[in-house]
C-alpha cells in the first residue's frame, strides 16, 4: 500500500482535530499487518510505536478469530482498561485500524463517538 | 503488504521467520538483536510460553537506513513453530514481504521439517500468496551438532526434502554460534526489497 503527501496531511488532520483535540494522548492508525500508517500523540506521550502496532494487529487479528469461534463475524471494538492509560481499538476497513491511547479524563462514551466520526472520514479518504 | 509512505518517505516490509517447532528460529532473532543493537531502536517483543517457546510470535523493527532516498524499516517476526498454534501462526503471515525458512538439521527432525514447509505453502495460499513466488530464503540450521556427535542430515538430503522443486537461495547455520544468522538475513532482506521493487514498477 502506497499513501502520498496529501492523504497522509489529511489522515493526520482528522486525527488531531478529533481524538488528540479531545484528550486522548496518543492515536494510531496501523495496517492489519503491524505496519505503522500514521501515528500522533499529544506531545506528553513516549511509546514504543512499532512494537505497540506489531502487538496490537495480533491482538486484533486474534479477537477477530476468537469472534469466528464464537459465531461474530467480529468484535469491532476493543477495550483494555488500565489504571491510569487506557487502549482503546477499532476497525476501519478489512486493512486498517486505529489504536487510541487515552486517560481516565475521557469517557469511553465520548470517544466512542468521536472515533465513529473519524473512521466515517477515514474510509471517505482513503476511497480516494 | 509493505507499507510506502511517500510523505516522510519510509518503507516498512515485514520478514517472518517460519519453520517447525525448536528450530531456532527465536535464537536467530536473539542473535540478531545482540549484534545489531544500532540498527534497532526497540526493545524485542517476545509473546512465549513459560518454557521459552514462543506463542504467538517475536517481534522487533529492522532499520536498514536509507535506500534510494527512503527509510527502511523491517519487522521481523518469527512465528510459533509447535503445531498445535497453526491459528496464530497464520496471523503473523498476515501481510508477509519475505520469508526465512529454518529447518532443524537434526536427524530425527527430517518429517517435521517437510510437514512445516508444507504448512507454510497452505498459510500462504490463505493470503493468495504462492511459495515459489513470494521472496523465501531457507536456513539449515544447527549444523554445529554435528560437533556434539549429533546424528544431522546433509546438506544434500535437506535440499532434496525441501529445496528440490523450489530452487531458493540457501545457506547452512548455526543460530547458536551465529554462524551465516546475518548472511541469512541480509539475503532474504536484498531479496524482499527487490520484489518490492518489481512490484512497484508494474503499478500504474
Ligand atoms: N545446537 C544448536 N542448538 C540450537 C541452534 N539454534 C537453536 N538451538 C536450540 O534449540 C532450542 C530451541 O530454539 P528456539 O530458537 O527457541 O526455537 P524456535 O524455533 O523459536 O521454537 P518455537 O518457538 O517453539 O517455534 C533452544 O534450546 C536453542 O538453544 C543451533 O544452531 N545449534
Ligand atoms: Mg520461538
Amino acid at each position: 500500500m502506497i499513501l502520498g503527501q496529501k492523504q497522509l496531511d489529511k489522515i493526520d488532520d482528522v486525527l488531531k482535530e478529533n481524538l488528540i483535540g479531545s484528550g486522548v494522548q496518543s492515536v494510531m492508525l496501523i495496517d492489519t499487518a503491524g505496519n505503522v500508517i500514521a501515528s500522533i500523540n499529544n506531545g506528553n506521550e513516549t511509546v514504543d510505536l512499532y512494537s505497540l502496532a506489531a502487538l496490537a494487529a495480533a491482538n486484533f487479528g486474534a479477537m477477530s478469530c476468537m469472534a469466528k469461534i464464537v459465531g461474530e463475524d467480529e468484535f469491532s471494538l476493543l477495550f483494555h482498561k488500565g489504571e491510569k492509560e487506557n487502549i482503546y481499538f477499532c476497525k476501519v476497513n478489512e486493512e486498517l485500524l486505529l489504536v487510541n491511547i487515552f486517560n481516565n479524563q475521557i469517557s469511553l462514551g465520548f470517544l466512542r463517538l468521536k472515533m465513529s466520526k473519524v473512521v466515517e472520514e477515514l474510509v471517505e479518504l482513503l476511497a480516494l | 503488504m509493505a507499507f510506502i509512505n511517500l510523505k516522510d518517505k519510509v518503507i516498512q516490509a515485514k520478514i517472518v521467520y517460519y519453520g517447525p517447532g525448536r528450530c531456532g528460529k527465536t535464537t536467530n532473532l536473539e542473535y540478531i538483536y545482540d549484534k545489531c543493537r544500532l540498527q534497532i531502536n526497540s526493545e524485542m517483543v517476545t509473546v512465549k510460553t513459560q518454557g521459552d517457546r514462543t506463542l504467538f510470535f517475536d517481534f522487533f523493527p529492522f532499520d536498514m537506513g536509507k535506500i534510494s532516498g527512503y527509510d527502511v524499516k523491517i519487522q521481523l517476526y518469527t512465528v510459533p513453530g509447535q503445531v498445535k498454534y497453526n491459528s496464530t501462526r497464520r496471523l503473523v503471515l498476515k501481510g508477509v514481504d519475505g520469508v526465512v525458512f529454518v529447518a532443524d538439521s537434526a536427524a530425527d527432525r527430517r518429517n517435521k521439517n517437510i510437514i512445516s514447509i508444507k504448512n507454510l505453502e497452505e498459510n500462504l495460499k490463505l493470503y493468495n500468496k504462492n511459495i515459489r513466488d513470494i521472496p523465501l530464503v531457507i536456513q539449515y540450521n544447527k549444523r554445529d551438532l554435528a560437533k556434539e556427535g549429533i546424528e544431522i542430515l546433509d546438506v544434500e538430503t535437506l535440499e532434496n526434502d525441501l529445496n528440490a522443486e523450489l530452487k531458493v537461495p540457501s545457506f547452512e547455520a548455526s543460530a547458536v554460534e551465529g554462524d551465516n544468522v546475518i548472511l541469512t538475513l541480509k539475503k532474504i532482506i536484498y531479496d524482499t526489497m527487490s520484489s518490492l521493487e518489481k512490484q512497484l514498477k508494474q503499478e500504474p
